[in-house]
C-alpha cells in the first residue's frame, strides 16, 4: 500500500519539461497530494497562465505514477493560491545556478517605469556587473541578461510575486 | 437575468478580450522588429491565450450546456464574440501593436486589481494569476509609448497616427449595461466608472511624457459587446478557427 509521502517521492523523478534540471517539487507546482479509495489525485499549479509546459507535467505525473504501480491517478489543476518564485525551493535555487539560468532575485515593484534593471549577478562567473538585454526571455519565466565582465548570455529566472 | 447567466456572458466578454487580442499579437511571432521585441511579443500573446483559456473554460462551466474553453474559441461565429474592437484591430507597425496593447493593458491591470477582490471565488482566482503578468505587460506597453512619442521625428509622427486612429475605441471599453448592473450590486465586478477615471487620469499622464495628443474628435464608435464587430474580426477568425472547421474534432 503505497502512502501518499511515498507518492512525494515519486514525483521527484519528474522533471520541468523546460528546465530539466529542477523537479516539479522543486518548482512549486505541486500543491497537494491525496490518496482515496485507491484514487490518487495530484494539485498542480501553474507557474504562468499559459505555461505550455503543464499538459505535459500533467502526462508526466500519469506515466510516472503509473509506472510506479499506482493505476488510479487524476491530476487536478488549480489556480488560487497563485504560484510566486518564493515556492521554489532552495535545492532547487542551487540547481538552476548550476545549470546557468539566475535564480529569482528579491526585486523592487515592476510598476515603476524605466526603473533600473534588476542587478541579477552572473552565473558563470558571480559578476554583479550585468546588464538586462530583454525584458523577456525563452520561456514566460525568464528574462534575458548578459555578463559585462566575462560577455555570458544567460537566462534569469524573473521573480514573480 | 440570473445571476449565473450574467456572469457568463461576462466571463466571455473579458475572455474574447484575451482570445482575439492573443490572437492579434501572435501573429508578430517571426516577425518582431528586433529579435527581444519578437520574443516579448511571442510571450505577451502566450499570457493572453493561457488567460483566455482560464476565462474561457470557466465561462462554459457557468454556461453548463458542455461547452468548454476550446468549444467557445473554436466553435462560435463572428456575432457571438463579445471582444472590445480595440483588440481585433489590425497590428500595424510595430507602434500601432503597442499603442493598441499600452491603451488595453492599463484598463485590463485597473480591473483586474478590482477583480481580484471579487466575492465569485474563481473569477477572484483568474484575477490574482493573470494580474501578475498584465503588470508586466503594462510596464512594457507604457516605456515603448513613451520611447516612440519621444523618440524620432518618425517614430513620433507614426505612433500620433495611431492614437488618431484607435482612440474612437477607446470609449467602448467603459460599456456597461444590465449584465453589468446585476453583477455589480452582487459585489461580483467592480464600478466600470471608478475604472474610466483611473484610466483616464493614468494614460493621460503617459501621453503626457510621450508628447503625444489625445485627438479632439469625440466620435466613437462602440459593437464589439453585443458582438457587432468591424471587418476585421471575420479575417482573424477564418485563421484561428482553420483547423477546428476543416477538420472537426481533430485533437493536436
Amino acid at each position: 500500500m503505497v502512502s501518499e509521502q511515498d507518492i512525494w517521492k515519486y514525483l521527484e523523478e519528474v522533471s520541468d519539461p523546460e528546465i530539466p534540471v529542477l523537479t516539479i517539487g522543486d518548482l512549486g507546482v505541486i500543491r497537494t497530494i491525496s490518496l482515496e479509495n485507491e484514487l490518487c489525485t495530484v494539485v498542480i499549479t501553474p507557474t504562468y497562465s499559459g505555461c505550455p509546459a503543464m499538459k505535459v507535467i500533467e502526462e508526466d505525473i500519469i506515466s510516472k505514477l503509473h509506472e510506479k504501480g499506482v493505476p488510479n491517478v487524476k491530476v487536478e489543476l488549480t489556480l488560487s493560491p497563485a504560484w510566486t518564485t518564493d515556492w521554489i525551493t532552495e535545492n532547487g535555487r542551487a540547481k538552476l545556478l548550476e545549470y546557468g539560468i539566475a535564480p529569482p532575485e528579491d526585486e523592487v515593484d515592476k510598476s515603476v517605469l524605466f526603473a533600473a534593471p534588476t542587478v541579477v549577478p552572473c552565473p558563470k562567473c558571480g559578476s554583479r556587473n550585468t546588464r538586462m538585454i530583454s525584458q523577456f526571455g525563452s520561456t514566460a519565466c525568464k528574462a534575458h541578461y548578459q555578463c559585462n565582465d566575462c560577455l555570458e548570455p544567460y537566462d534569469y529566472f524573473k521573480c514573480l510575486k | 437575468m440570473e445571476t449565473k447567466e450574467a456572469l457568463f456572458e461576462y466571463v466571455l466578454r473579458i475572455g474574447d478580450d484575451s482570445l482575439i487580442l492573443g490572437h492579434r499579437v501572435s501573429e508578430w511571432c517571426g516577425h518582431g522588429p528586433i529579435l527581444e521585441e519578437d520574443i516579448a511579443l511571442t510571450n505577451i500573446a502566450l499570457d493572453l491565450i493561457g488567460q483566455a483559456t482560464n476565462l474561457l473554460d470557466y465561462a462554459g462551466q457557468l454556461e453548463g450546456k458542455g461547452r468548454d474553453g476550446d468549444a467557445l474559441a473554436f466553435l462560435r461565429y463572428d456575432r457571438e464574440y463579445k471582444n472590445l474592437l480595440l483588440v481585433e484591430q489590425t497590428n500595424g507597425d510595430f507602434g500601432k501593436t503597442i499603442l493598441r496593447q499600452f491603451l488595453f493593458d492599463a484598463y485590463r491591470t485597473l480591473l483586474l486589481t478590482r477583480l481580484s477582490k471579487s466575492t465569485d471565488e474563481q473569477l477572484s482566482a483568474i484575477a490574482v494569476k493573470s494580474l501578475k503578468e498584465t503588470k508586466y505587460h503594462l510596464k512594457h506597453s507604457s516605456e515603448w509609448v513613451i520611447r516612440l512619442g519621444d523618440g524620432t521625428e518618425d517614430s513620433h509622427s507614426r505612433i500620433q497616427s495611431s492614437l488618431d486612429a484607435l482612440w474612437k475605441y477607446t470609449d467602448e471599453i467603459f460599456f456597461a449595461n444590465e449584465v453589468d448592473a446585476l453583477l455589480e450590486k452582487e459585489g461580483i465586478i467592480p464600478s466600470m466608472e471608478g475604472i474610466k477615471n483611473e484610466w483616464t487620469f493614468f494614460v493621460s499622464d503617459i501621453f503626457a511624457e510621450a508628447g503625444l495628443v489625445i485627438p479632439t474628435n469625440n466620435w466613437k464608435q462602440e459593437g464589439g459587446r453585443t458582438g457587432r464587430h468591424t471587418e476585421h474580426l471575420g479575417y482573424l477568425l477564418a485563421e484561428l478557427q482553420y483547423m477546428q472547421r476543416a477538420y472537426p474534432d481533430m485533437k493536436w
